[in-house]
C-alpha cells in the first residue's frame, strides 16, 4: 500500500472511532479494565512468587540420626536423599561443625566461655543432613519418605509460610486467569460490536467504494485500524495507570512500613513492566486486530 | 466496447428482469436506454458493473468476458467503468473536492496525481469555484456534476448513467445531458438510462428500448 493510501486509511479509522464515540469508549474502557486487572494480578502474583522464593531459600529440612547409627547407615541416608528430584542441595553437618556454629551463635565466638564444654561436645549426637528443596510443595512427601528411612531419629522442618504461600499463589493464578479470560471475551465482543456499528454507519460509503473499484483490503483497512487503535489505547492507558500505582505503593510501603521492607522486598518496577508492557500491548493490539478481522469476515461481504 | 450475447437475469425471488438480450455498443458511442419502470434497465447497468452476474448468456466489456473475472479482479475491472446514479450517491460528510478525490484515493492514486487531476475535472464540470461546498449546500444539478466528476476522474473508457436526471428539473437536466454529450465527444463511451423523451427526440442518438426485460427497439445508431 502506498504511504498516502495508508495515511488516508489510518485517518478514516480514527474518524470511525470518533464518529462512533459511545461504542469506542465502551470498548476502550473494557480493554482498559482487562489489561489493568491483568497487571494487578500479575504484580501481586509476581511479588508473592518472589516472597515464596525468599522463603524457600530459608527452608531446610534437617535429618537427625539415631544415636547408634553407623557410618554406613548415615551414608545410605545421604544417597537416599540425593536420589530425590525435589532436593536442590544437601550437606552433611558433623557434630563438631554443629557445635562450632552453635558456639558462634550462642557465645558470640567467646572461646573462654565456650571452653567450659571443651572436651565434652554437648551436641555430640547432633550430626545431621541439611536439605534444601527446589520445590517447597514437595516438602511434605519428602519428610514422610525420610522419616521411614533406617537410622533416622528425627526430621526437622518448618511448614510455616511456605505451603500457605504456594497455595495462595496458585489460587491467585487461577482466579486471575479466569477473570482475564472473561474480560478478554467481553473486550473482543465489544470491539466486534463497535466495528459492526461502524460498518453499518458506512454502508453507503462502502457500497460506493466498491462500485468505483476499491480493493477489499482498502475497504477493510479503516476498520482494522479502528480495532487495533482501540486495542492500543485500551492497553496503553492501563499500563500508565499501573506504572503510577505500582510506584506509589512501593514508596508508600517503604515510608510507612519500614520494618516490613526488611522482611521482604517488592519486585522492582522495571522487572514487572519488562513483562507487562509487551504482554499488554500484544494482547490489546492482538484482540483489536483479530476482533476487527473476524467481524469484517462476517459482516463485510465484499 | 460492450457486447451482450443472449443475456438473461432471473433474481433469486424468481423475477425475470432481463430476457435474452443481445446488443453491441461500439467504442465512443452514446446510447440511451429507455423503458417503463421495472423493465430491467437498472438490472442491465448492474450486470455491466458486475454487481450482478447473468443467469444465462455472455457479457464482454472492453474485450473482457465478465464471467472470467474473479472476485479479486473486480476492482481493476470497475476502474474502467464510471457510474452515475439518479440519487447522486455523494458522501454527505465530505466536500466537493473530497468527494471527487475519494474516487482516486479508493484506487490508491498517488497524492500528486490527486492534487493535479481533481481541480481539472472540477473545472470541466463547472464546479471549480464550489470545491469546498458540502453536497447539501449544492443544487441537485450541481450534486450530479460532482457525481459525474467522481465517475470521470479515473478516466474510465465507459460511463454508465442510471437516470442521471431523474431527480432534476428540466433546466438542470439539460445541463447534465449536455455535459454527458461533451464527455462523449472527448471519446468516452456513454450509456444513459432515461425516461425523458425530450432528450431522445432532440439529441438524435441511438435509443435502445426495453420492455419487460426484452429489447423491443434499437434505433439511430450509426453502426449496428
Ligand atoms: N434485488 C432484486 N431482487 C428481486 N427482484 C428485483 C431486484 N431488483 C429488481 N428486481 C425486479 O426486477 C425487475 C427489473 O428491475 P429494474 O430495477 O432493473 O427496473 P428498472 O427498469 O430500472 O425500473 P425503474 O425505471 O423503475 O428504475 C423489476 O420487476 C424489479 O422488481
Ligand atoms: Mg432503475
Amino acid at each position: 500500500m502506498r504511504l498516502s493510501t495508508l495515511s488516508y486509511n489510518f485517518h478514516q479509522g480514527i474518524v470511525n472511532i470518533w464518529k462512533n464515540k459511545m461504542f469506542s469508549l465502551a470498548s476502550i474502557a473494557t480493554m482498559t479494565a482487562c489489561i489493568f486487572l491483568l497487571g494487578v494480578f500479575y504484580s501481586i502474583g509476581v511479588n508473592f512468587e518472589s516472597m515464596v522464593r525468599n522463603a524457600e531459600e530459608g527452608v531446610a529440612v534437617t535429618v537427625l540420626f539415631n544415636a547408634d547409627a553407623s557410618e554406613e547407615q548415615i551414608q545410605a541416608i545421604g544417597e537416599a536423599i540425593s536420589a530425590r528430584s525435589e532436593v536442590a542441595k544437601y550437606e552433611f553437618i558433623s557434630a563438631e561443625e554443629a557445635w562450632e556454629s552453635y558456639k558462634m551463635d550462642y557465645f558470640n565466638g567467646d572461646e573462654e566461655a565456650a571452653a567450659v564444654f571443651a572436651d565434652d561436645n554437648p551436641l555430640a549426637d547432633s550430626a545431621s543432613y541439611s536439605i534444601y528443596l527446589n520445590d517447597v510443595s514437595m516438602q511434605d512427601s519428602l519428610v514422610a519418605y525420610l522419616e521411614k528411612l533406617d537410622g533416622v531419629r528425627e526430621v526437622h522442618y518448618s511448614d510455616v509460610a511456605a505451603n500457605t504461600l504456594t497455595d495462595f499463589n496458585r489460587l491467585i493464578k487461577y482466579i486471575s486467569f479466569g477473570v482475564i479470560a472473561i474480560l478478554i471475551a467481553v473486550a473482543a465482543f465489544l470491539i466486534s460490536n463497535t466495528i459492526t456499528v461502524g460498518i453499518s454507519v458506512r454502508k453507503e460509503e462502502i457500497a460506493i467504494m466498491k462500485l468505483i473499484g476499491a480493493k477489499d483490503s482498502f475497504v477493510r483497512a479503516p476498520f482494522v485500524v479502528e480495532g487495533v487503535t482501540i486495542g492500543l489505547i485500551g492497553s496503553v492507558i492501563p499500563l500508565i495507570l499501573l506504572f503510577i500505582l505500582y510506584q506509589r505503593i512501593l514508596t508508600y510501603v517503604a515510608e510507612k512500613f519500614d520494618a516490613l521492607s526488611n522482611l521482604f522486598s517488592f519486585v522492582p518496577v522495571k522487572e514487572v513492566f519488562h513483562f507487562l508492557i509487551p504482554v499488554s500491548l500484544i494482547l490489546g493490539v492482538g484482540i483489536g486486530f483479530l476482533g476487527s478481522r473476524f467481524t469484517l469476515k462476517r459482516h463485510l461481504k465484499v | 466496447m460492450i457486447r451482450l450475447e443472449h443475456v438473461s437475469k432471473t433474481y433469486e425471488a424468481g423475477v425475470q428482469a432481463v430476457t435474452d438480450v443481445s446488443l453491441h455498443i461500439a467504442p465512443g458511442e452514446f446510447v440511451f436506454i429507455v423503458g417503463d419502470s421495472g423493465s430491467g434497465k437498472s438490472t442491465l447497468i448492474k450486470l455491466l458493473l458486475k454487481e450482478l452476474n447473468p443467469t444465462h448468456g455472455k457479457i464482454i466489456v472492453g474485450g473482457k468476458d465478465l464471467e472470467k473475472i474473479n472476485r479479486r479482479q473486480i476492482p481493476r475491472y470497475r476502474r474502467n467503468v464510471g457510474v452515475v446514479f439518479q440519487n447522486f450517491r455523494l458522501l454527505q460528510d465530505r466536500n466537493v473536492y473530497e468527494n471527487v478525490a475519494f474516487a482516486m484515493r479508493v484506487v490508491e492514486s498517488p497524492k500528486k496525481d490527486i492534487k493535479r487531476k481533481v481541480p481539472t475535472i472540477l473545472s470541466l464540470v463547472g464546479l471549480a469555484a464550489k470545491y469546498r461546498a458540502l453536497p447539501r449546500q449544492l443544487s441537485g444539478g450541481e450534486q450530479q456534476r460532482v457525481a459525474i466528476a467522481r465517475a470521470l476522474v479515473n478516466e474510465p473508457k465507459i460511463l454508465l448513467a442510471d437516470e442521471p436526471t431523474g431527480n432534476l428539473d428540466n433546466r438542470n437536466a439539460w445541463e447534465i445531458m449536455k455535459l454527458l454529450d461533451e464527455i462523449n465527444q472527448r471519446g468516452t463511451t456513454v450509456v444513459v438510462v432515461t425516461h425523458n423523451m425530450d432528450f431522445i427526440k432532440t439529441m438524435n442518438k441511438r435509443v435502445i428500448t426495453i420492455k419487460k426485460g426484452v429489447v423491443v427497439d434499437d434505433q439511430g445508431g450509426e453502426e449496428i
